[in-house]
């Protein structure tokens, strides 16, 4: 990790780290502290999408279907096997990446946007299961009696346990992301956004690197999954469908896609717009998404993060320059 | 080193290398020339692995190649600098560099040596080590590129169009370089469009026309060969306005 990213890292986690704090003692706004656990479950997902849309260059418009493999594997083991949370987790993160692995290998061997129509198409089959299997997943009406997540044999009940584990989780990602972008398969990753063929000529096997990046965004959307069905205790399908598929996409675009901390400030902004500031336009939000896409593609087409730098005080940046990513 | 015999490499059904074959010899600078549509990036891409030739043999250093992908071919001792430069934009000059050490996994101190040796060579690229190599000028993007390919320590260094897009002067240098290159006994094979600069320099010479080799000799020989200086070096034309 880079200086700046250190910084960035470590005043983001502040941030996060008093949030609760500030708002909880204000009544109109203490409920943003669940808002945020839906934020930091979605960052997840983000942080995943945007290591294959920003570094591999590739698009996946089934992210909420790995999230639902995730949540339904969870779900399902461990109501209808009495399976221990903990241990469900890592079994929906493998199936997600087998999954991801079976779908990336023909996929990703084109060259071209063929993994966004393979995904598409898997998506709609990924949900048509959901809601037919009804003896597994309990179809349309959902999955119910989900246990909670425990640590240390105490139940984690408390709206603000969540908050932290959930954002443990994001930090956690983070950091290892972090770690692969600054190692030399980083470096050959965005070496394969920039100019695929030199990348080839360089001896860097783009297609098994794609691959790899594929399923590593398929199995932290999946461990998302876990942590969305554990806090809700009930799941069904609609959370998982292709409309889904797309926020998470707009959640990357808007904050940034070449930026890990861009796929996070989308998701808290996305979420916080969704759930909290655009009910006034109920049915027609997703007029104000297309509205919202369109500007940020024409006039901040790196994202919203892009923006950040020039409201803070430019002295942590001046160290390493303003530009981004720089290993 | 390197041996092509009889290639046949089809795009869909384009037939675009009808049988083509050339020698590279250990510590050669060959060229090989043509005009647009000839062949010669085909046949580059070929050597390199990015496509594959439905008939004909490749061989380097004695074993078939024609069947690997490109990163099963780079680690065997073939670095390609590629057409139009394709340098890493966004990437720093350093990166860059790194990314040609990409096969040594192991070997940082290796990499780290070789890129001491590359910056220390072309003093300019060391002056912007830190820049992103987007903002360079063409000249030195190509220098970039070639001491990029030089990071994987080739025993064939392939070069395609070094020449193009740059300014007559840089590319004399770019070509001083490549003769410095045969001078310190690296083997090079050389595609080139500017063929009286690709021979003045190359040992042996191979001109490709349609997707066969039409002509090959030495060097200095094609130079002189009446059919080289009527189609490629425009003289002995028919002179419609006598001057």
């Amino acid at each position: 990790m880079s200086k700046k990213d250190w910084w960035i890292f470590l005043v983001t986690a502040f941030l996060i780290g008093v949030f609760p704090l500030v708002v909880q003692p204000f009544r109109s706004v203490s409920h943003y502290v669940d808002v945020m656990v839906f934020a930091g479950i979605f960052a997840l997902v983000c942080i995943g999408l945007s290591m294959l849309m920003g570094y591999a260059g590739q698009i996946s418009i089934a992210q909420a279907a790995f999230f639902g493999i995730g949540a339904y594997s969870s779900g399902i083991l461990t109501v209808h096997f009495h399976m221990n949370p903990w241990a469900a987790m890592p079994v929906g993160a493998a199936l997600a990446g087998f999954v991801a692995w079976l779908l990336g290998i023909p996929a990703l061997r084109l060259k071209g946007h063929y993994l966004a129509m393979a995904t598409l198409g898997f998506g709609v089959i990924v949900n048509i299961i959901m809601n037919e299997e009804v003896k597994w997943t309990g179809g349309p009406s959902g999955l119910v009696g989900i246990p909670g997540l425990s640590i240390g044999g105490r139940e984690i009940f408390h709206e603000l346990a969540w908050y932290y584990l959930v954002w443990g989780f994001v930090f956690m990602g983070l950091l290892f992301c972090f770690h692969v972008l600054h190692s030399r398969v980083g470096r050959a990753l965005r070496a394969i956004h920039e100019e695929e063929a030199a990348a080839e000529a360089m001896g860097v096997p783009t297609a098994r690197y794609k691959v790899q990046v594929f399923v590593l965004s398929a199995i932290f959307a999946s461990i998302a999954g876990s942590l969305y069905t554990h806090y809700m205790a009930f799941i069904n399908p609609s959370s998982f469908n292709l409309e889904w598929s797309i926020q998470f996409l707009l959640m990357v675009m808007v904050g940034g896609m070449q930026s890990l901390w861009g796929a996070v400030l989308g998701a808290v902004l996305m979420t916080f717009m969704r759930n909290e500031w655009l009910h006034v336009f109920a049915d027609q939000e997703i007029i104000v998404y297309g509205a919202l896409l369109l500007i940020v593609a024409l006039f901040v087409p790196k994202g919203l993060v892009s923006l950040l730098p020039r409201l803070l005080p430019s002295r942590i940046f001046k160290s390493s320059g303003t530009r981004e990513d720089e290993s | 080193m390197l041996t092509v015999k009889s290639i046949h490499t089809y795009y869909g059904n384009i037939h675009a290398l009808k049988g083509v074959s050339l020698h590279v010899g250990n510590g050669e600078l060959v060229t090989l020339i043509g005009a647009n549509g000839a062949g010669k990036s085909t046949l580059v891409n070929t050597i390199c692995g990015l496509i594959q030739p439905r008939k004909g043999v490749i061989e380097f250093q004695g074993k078939p190649i024609q069947s690997l992908p490109p990163e099963s071919i780079v680690p065997k001792g073939i670095a390609l600098v590629p057409e139009g430069r394709q340098i890493f934009a966004t990437l720093t000059v350093e990166a860059n560099l790194q990314m040609g050490g990409y096969i040594h996994r192991h070997k940082r101190e290796q990499i780290q040596e070789d890129l001491h040796r590359m910056l220390e060579r072309f003093p300019i690229l060391n002056e912007r080590r830190q820049q992103l190599a987007g903002t360079l000028s063409g000249g030195e993007q190509q220098m970039l590129a070639i001491s990029r390919a030089l990071m994987s320590r080739p025993q064939l260094l392939v070069l395609d169009e070094p020449s193009m897009g740059l300014a007559p002067l840089i590319t004399k240098e770019i070509f001083k370089i490549i003769q410095e290159l045969r001078e310190e006994g690296r083997t090079i094979l050389l595609i080139e469009q500017n063929a009286r600069a690709a021979l003045n320099i190359a040992d042996r010479g191979y001109v490709l026309e349609t997707g066969k080799v039409v002509l090959q000799g030495e060097g200095t020989m094609l130079l002189q060969h009446q059919e080289v200086q009527r189609a490629y070096l425009g003289k002995g034309a028919k002179q419609i306005v006598d001057a």
